[in-house]
């Protein structure tokens, strides 16, 4: 039974999006990303040379700093700053440029759910804006399991605190390729249909889990279309900054 | 790594220490393609696991858990709190990075499996509860730090007894010591039956590394350095799904890789609850 959802939503509806780049005068790339009420600011600064110790110096460095909207960071940030970074390192090419850091600062400007997917949609959007080459865009969606075993999309902090369970889910975007399509393929799936990074809260069967991955690979196609055209509708402002 | 066609050519004649630390990836992928790894263990299987209950005798609950090497002890110590109740972790000797990530994910591990019904903390319904501080302490780290850690926290819990309290003329709650047990018979202890938390759903977790199209349980911590995708999949007794994690990590995990790592944590729940209670049952006779 699909219930309407408080905001009026249908359950694998998300809330409007908003995407801004170059918000940021100083930063070398910086976007801010908005899903309904969920505002987080992204600066990316470098690549600055030399790592920070423990780190291979082989490789480049991804350094993430989450800055919560009031008060000091917790366990809850720093589990959040340790997603954020691995799953930025899998879409960089780090051995571009090794023995360099570069600084990825997410500030959130408001909480209203799904903060960690839109923190990943906003870091992924800054380090396009400041030109950083990646292997492909991470785009991020969160699922909730309400009660009666339907998946939800993108909740708001209210529906998120109701629900049995969620999972945070990051796939990777459809790439545009010259390449044949088969090419892109592992064992007869699409590319994009692997998973990034996952993170879940609550218990859940093993089937409701794959009806999640399932909801949100449908809605990452449409999120990662809509961020590709947000890109290149910006890009030609981009290059004449550039000039 | 660099490279794979020199270091291919070298490998006849180079001495096996120098091949595996010059050219890690492709020493991990010639024992893979043959099914094995270097420590002489099939791909999908965990290393020798231990358990040894009540090994701090000042704590409450305790136990000692060794996954291979990698080795954690868990120690539990009740204390008298006003409500709210709730398990809290504090931690020492970790090493530095993993620590608050790791404490994070088992207080959620353990708060979303509902292992614990806090309803069973509870002293004086609205005035005192048991508030349980589990401290674990990582004495050796060679990869899978999660499962230890949850291994040895599960059965600190499993091992844990509850102190006898009594309320006194002021309405404050007293501890009962063991020895005058006899001599304080004029105060009712409140909880003379609820000794022993009852766990329900006792969630086990595995670590699997992702590499191509291989898959490893239960990595150590080379392997892990190595080979960067990790996935932990915790399920409870009753097979259902705790967490999927998954934090990046250059392999992508498709809808049959996950299944794969499923399909060898539910082989490594049924391993782990018997070593569990072989271990409790041990405690029994003794």
């Amino acid at each position: 039974m699909e219930s309407e959802r408080d905001d009026g939503r249908s359950p694998s509806q998300l809330r409007p999006l908003s995407c801004a780049r170059n918000v940021l005068h100083r930063a070398h790339g910086s976007a801010s990303w908005s899903q309904g009420d969920t505002k987080v600011l992204a600066a990316v600064y470098g690549p600055k040379a030399g790592t920070k110790k423990n780190e291979n110096p082989e490789k480049a460095c991804i350094e993430v700093i989450w800055k919560p909207k009031t008060g000091q960071i917790g366990k809850q940030e720093k589990e959040f700053e340790m997603i954020l970074k691995r799953t930025l390192q899998s879409i960089c090419i780090l051995t571009l440029n090794p023995n360099t850091t570069t600084s990825i600062i997410v500030q959130v400007v408001n909480d209203d759910g799904a903060l960690l997917v839109c923190a990943i949609n906003a870091a992924c959007a800054a380090l396009i804006d400041a030109g950083i080459p990646l292997k492909h865009l991470a785009v991020a969606i969160c699922c909730c399991l309400a009660e009666g075993g339907y998946v939800i999309l993108d909740p708001t902090k209210l529906e998120e605190q109701k629900m049995r369970g969620f999972a945070y889910l990051v796939f990777p975007n459809s790439v545009v390729s010259v390449l044949p399509k088969g090419l892109s393929h592992v064992e007869g799936e699409p590319m994009e249909h692997g998973i990034i990074t996952s993170v879940t809260h609550g218990v859940m069967s093993v089937e409701e889990y794959l009806k999640c991955l399932e909801r949100g690979r449908a809605a990452s196609t449409k999120l990662s279309d809509l961020l590709r055209r947000s890109m290149q509708s910006q890009l030609p402002s981009d290059s004449s900054k550039a000039a | 790594m660099g490279l794979p066609d020199a270091s291919g050519d070298l490998s006849s004649e180079m001495e096996v220490d120098a091949f595996r630390r010059l050219f890690p990836l492709r020493y991990f992928e010639r024992h893979l393609s043959e099914s094995i790894r270097p420590d002489a263990r099939p791909l999908g299987r965990a290393r020798d696991t231990t358990l040894a209950l009540g090994a701090v005798a000042s704590a409450h609950g305790s136990a000692l858990a060794k996954i291979g090497s990698t080795t954690m002890l868990a120690a539990i110590k009740m204390e008298v709190m006003t409500p709210f109740n709730r398990v809290t972790g504090r931690r020492l000797h970790w090493p530095a990075e993993a620590a608050p990530v790791i404490s994070k994910q088992l207080s959620d591990t353990i708060s979303s499996s509902g292992m614990i019904n806090l309803k069973e903390l509870s002293l004086v319904s609205g005035k005192a509860a048991w508030m349980a501080y589990l401290d674990i302490y990582c004495l050796d780290a060679d990869g899978a730090l999660f499962d230890a850690a949850l291994l040895s926290a599960v059965a600190a819990f499993s091992h844990l007894q509850i102190p006898i309290v009594s309320l006194n003329d002021d309405g404050k709650i007293e501890l009962i010591s063991e020895e005058d047990d006899g001599a304080k018979l004029e105060v009712e202890p409140v909880n003379k039956e609820k000794r022993k938390l009852t766990l329900s759903s006792i969630p086990f977790s595995l670590t699997c590394i992702l590499h191509k199209n291989y898959i490893l349980a239960d990595p150590t911590a080379e392997e892990e350095s190595i080979m960067e995708t990790a996935v932990t999949v915790v399920l409870d007794s009753s097979s259902r799904l705790v967490s999927f994690y998954k934090p990046g990590g250059p392999v992508l995990a498709h809808t049959s890789a996950v299944q794969d790592c499923v399909a060898l944590t539910r082989q490594r729940v049924k391993e782990l609850q018997n070593i569990l209670d072989e271990t409790l049952s041990g405690m029994e006779i003794d």
